[in-house]
């Protein structure tokens, strides 16, 4: 029973620190989130050169082989400050969807791209009806000829806008809440009948509502067992969720620490507003509520590769609620005690809300993951 | 990175479980599962038997008695102990002034009173809180006044757990009312038979008799019986009232609980079915039960800072708030699942010697007295809100 940092994961906490350090001030990031791209291509670079894009990836494909303690690290600095690359949604779940459910043929297309941060991913899953379900797919694939012919309606595809594929789950057989009869596709972004509506979210980040309108796929366009998708969908977004309570977490702690300096300087009354008991307290609750949360991304990093399945997912959903409760307090407290300032575009601490309420809904929100960790429980 | 226990560990665990299921008594268990105060005859057959094992003092140094285990060992004890409804050494003796007298004492304290200890031979009650001081610890009042090679105590201690039990009573008191605050206290042993010593009962919310009020008038204790020098009892004090907010987390008697609760829920009914199938039920234990996690995870995270070396502040703070929470979420809860049978109430004393059982279900017999009894919780060992302000000071440097 250890929660320390090898030698080697210290490395890899200090240079994300470094990046995150030289490349995301406050300012420096409301800049490049107000681009069109949203990020940075050059950091996307440069994240390819230091391994990053690689980490979780087996060795065989050029990956560094690293667990979910390697992934938690990256996410909690880099939530530190708000990065805006597409690391999740190229890495975790695009990159992880193929390395999973990929052919050989597959992975050795994409995952080489993905290291070397020449290609981008995005992951279509939810739908307007799906709300947190992963199993609500009306998105048809039908059978024709050698291949399939794709029609739905995919919503909040987060970097759906810049993927060059995108992995779309869809029906291949059963009703539209079955957990069997989903499968997986790889899409290029520019195929025909591919129709996107492009848009910014309210954290800084970039996504798309896509149409498939008779798009026509290859066979080879099918990701893993035509039908079997669904367990694949699963565990790579009990990674995903996983990866982004670390975020969430190194997100809640800079609110903190920015809300804390924030009570030390700003005088009220003749004296700094921390002094003031009821600020105190309040200020603890959210330390308390930050290291809670540490806790559980903690502990969900290092049971997410355990072989029995429903511990997994317990600890995932317990996580993914716990921190997205969290996320929520953190988020709005720090604006209460910002007072004025709080509420400007201009201050960071804004911007950290806007983050935390979004990780709040993503992959399921509190609610849907107390409700997944009851049915698990009984 | 690893969650796993080493095979060492887990060895030790299963011995505690082995040494739990044979040797803890059925009665003593019973009473602690339903969350009843322990009575002196049991706990004190219990904490015997511990100390034949030679686990009644983990926490103390291998050369006054103690167990010699790791803080994993220990932590792993802990946990068995709470979800087997073991109860623990009652704290005064073994966890609060033990550790102050090996720490702080002279030789012959140490040879006189640590076996003691040990085996049970005395209650130890705690002489803290007063009438004025609560929270404001530092502010009391009651007085000894040196004569000869005795001082003469006199004033009154409140809130007094177990007096009643109590053989012996460790006491802060004021030695110079012209110095500071904090720089005017002493740290006495005294006996509680000492002429001059009045017990006072006080009927708690659960209309049993666990606190008392001390009375102290012109009552004499030899000087030897001071621990370390005159005037630097807060020193000794402060020192013990860190130890009281270790292990404070109680994650192992929380998950009993959590057990109990779904127990329960399964026979109690609610609209046609099992309260178990109930959401909003469903909905209020699985929160506390997440709670509860995060909570078992922070305490082994603060294990493992201190098991690499790694200095902790205030951070415990965080274990005594949120474990008192949830303790008193969970007591709440048990008596919301018994429905209309959370009202019947007698206080064992009131039908002590009487043949009936209690109304209702045998498992009614329990949540109440406790749940009462636990706001106490986060109130003592220093308030919550203390707690609040202990970690906004230390931890956040407001």
């Amino acid at each position: 029973m250890d929660f320390e940092l090898s030698d080697e994961q210290n490395m890899l906490k200090n240079s994300v620190e470094r990046f995150v350090k030289d490349n995301y001030s406050a300012e420096a990031r409301a800049k490049l989130a107000d681009t069109e791209l949203g990020f940075s291509r050059d950091h996307w670079k440069t994240m390819a050169e230091l391994g990053w894009l690689g980490m979780p990836f087996p060795e065989e494909v050029g990956g560094f082989g690293g667990t979910a303690v390697e992934t938690a690290i990256m996410m909690e600095n880099m939530g530190n400050g708000l990065v805006l690359e597409p690391f999740l949604s190229t890495v975790i779940l695009g990159g992880g969807l193929v390395a999973e459910a990929g052919s050989e043929a597959q992975i050795e297309a994409i995952i080489p791209e993905v290291i070397e941060g020449n290609m981008m991913l995005a992951f279509a899953y939810a739908e307007p009806q799906s709300r947190f379900d992963l199993n609500d797919v009306e998105t048809t694939a039908t059978k024709s000829g050698d291949g399939y012919v794709l029609n739905g309606h995919k919503a909040v595809v987060y970097h759906g806008t810049t993927a060059d594929k995108i992995i779309v789950s869809a029906r291949t057989s059963g009703d539209s809440r079955d957990e069997d009869g989903i499968s997986l596709f790889l899409v290029d972004n520019n195929s025909d009948g591919v129709s996107r509506r492009d848009y910014r979210t309210i954290d800084g980040q970039r996504a798309a509502d896509i149409e498939f309108e008779n798009v026509k796929v290859g066979a080879d366009a099918l990701l893993g067992k035509e039908g079997g998708a669904f367990p694949v969908i699963e565990k790579i977004v009990d990674r995903a969720i996983a990866a982004l309570c670390a975020e969430a977490v190194g997100a809640m702690q800079a609110a903190n620490n920015i809300t804390n300096e924030y009570l030390k300087e700003r005088k009220q009354f003749g004296t700094p507003i921390g002094k003031f008991q009821v600020l105190q307290h309040r200020m603890v609750d959210m330390y308390m509520e930050a290291e809670q949360s540490k806790s559980m991304s903690d502990m969900v990093a290092m049971k997410l590769d355990l072989d029995d399945e429903t511990e997994r997912r317990k600890a995932v959903a317990a996580a993914k609620a716990q921190i997205g409760q969290a996320a929520k307090f953190v988020g709005q407290q720090s604006i209460q005690l910002h007072g004025g300032m709080g509420m400007t575009d201009e201050y960071s601490i804004g911007h950290y809300f806007k983050r935390l309420t979004t990780i709040e809904m993503l992959f399921g929100n509190t609610d849907h993951h107390f409700k997944k960790y009851a049915a698990l429980s009984s | 990175m690893d969650l796993s226990f080493s095979k060492e560990d887990l060895a030790f665990r299963d011995e505690v479980r082995e040494f739990l299921a044979t040797s803890l008594p059925a009665d003593v268990k019973d009473r602690c599962d339903r969350g009843l105060h322990p009575t002196k005859e049991g706990q004190t057959r219990w904490q015997k038997i511990l100390n034949e094992k030679g686990w009644m003092a983990p926490n103390w140094p291998v050369e006054y008695g103690g167990t010699g285990w790791t803080i994993t060992q220990k932590y792993i004890a802990a946990q068995e102990f709470g979800y087997a409804a073991a109860p623990v050494a009652t704290p005064f003796g073994v966890s609060m002034v033990g550790p102050v007298i090996y720490t702080f004492g002279n030789q012959e304290q140490k040879d006189y009173y640590l076996p003691r200890i040990l085996n049970s031979d005395d209650w130890w009650c705690q002489g803290y809180s007063e009438p004025g001081s609560g929270s404001d610890l530092a502010s009391l009042q009651t007085k000894a006044v040196r004569d000869g090679d005795d001082y003469i105590v006199n004033g009154q201690k409140i809130w007094t757990s177990y007096a009643h039990y109590a053989d012996m009573i460790f006491c802060l008191v004021r030695t110079d009312s012209s110095a500071k605050q904090q720089e005017g206290i002493s740290f006495l042993l005294i006996d509680m038979k000492t002429p001059g010593i009045t017990v006072k009962p006080i009927i708690g919310i659960d209309k049993e008799h666990s606190l008392n009020e001390v009375f102290f008038e012109d009552v004499r204790v030899p000087v030897a019986n001071r621990i370390g020098e005159e005037n630097k009892g807060w020193t000794y004090a402060k020192f013990l009232l860190g130890n009281e907010r270790t292990s404070i987390a109680r994650v192992g008697r929380s998950k009993r609980q959590v057990e109990r609760l779904k127990e329960i829920a399964k026979t109690e009914r609610c609209g046609g079915r099992a309260l178990s199938e109930d959401p909003d039920f469903i909905n209020k234990l699985t929160r506390i039960e997440v709670d509860l996690m995060a909570l078992e995870f922070t305490e082994l995270r603060m294990l493992s800072m201190i098991a690499n070396g790694k200095q902790l502040s205030a951070e415990p703070s965080l274990l005594k708030i949120k474990g008192t929470e949830i303790q008193q979420r969970l007591t709440s809860l048990l008596v919301e699942s018994l429905g209309m049978y959370g009202a019947p109430y007698e206080a064992e004393r009131s039908y002590a010697g009487r043949n009936e059982a209690p109304v209702g279900p045998d498992y009614a017999n329990g949540p109440m007295a406790e749940h009462l009894y636990l706001r106490a919780a986060t109130i003592y060992g220093g308030s919550n809100e203390i707690q609040r302000n202990i970690v906004s000071k230390m931890v956040l440097g407001l």
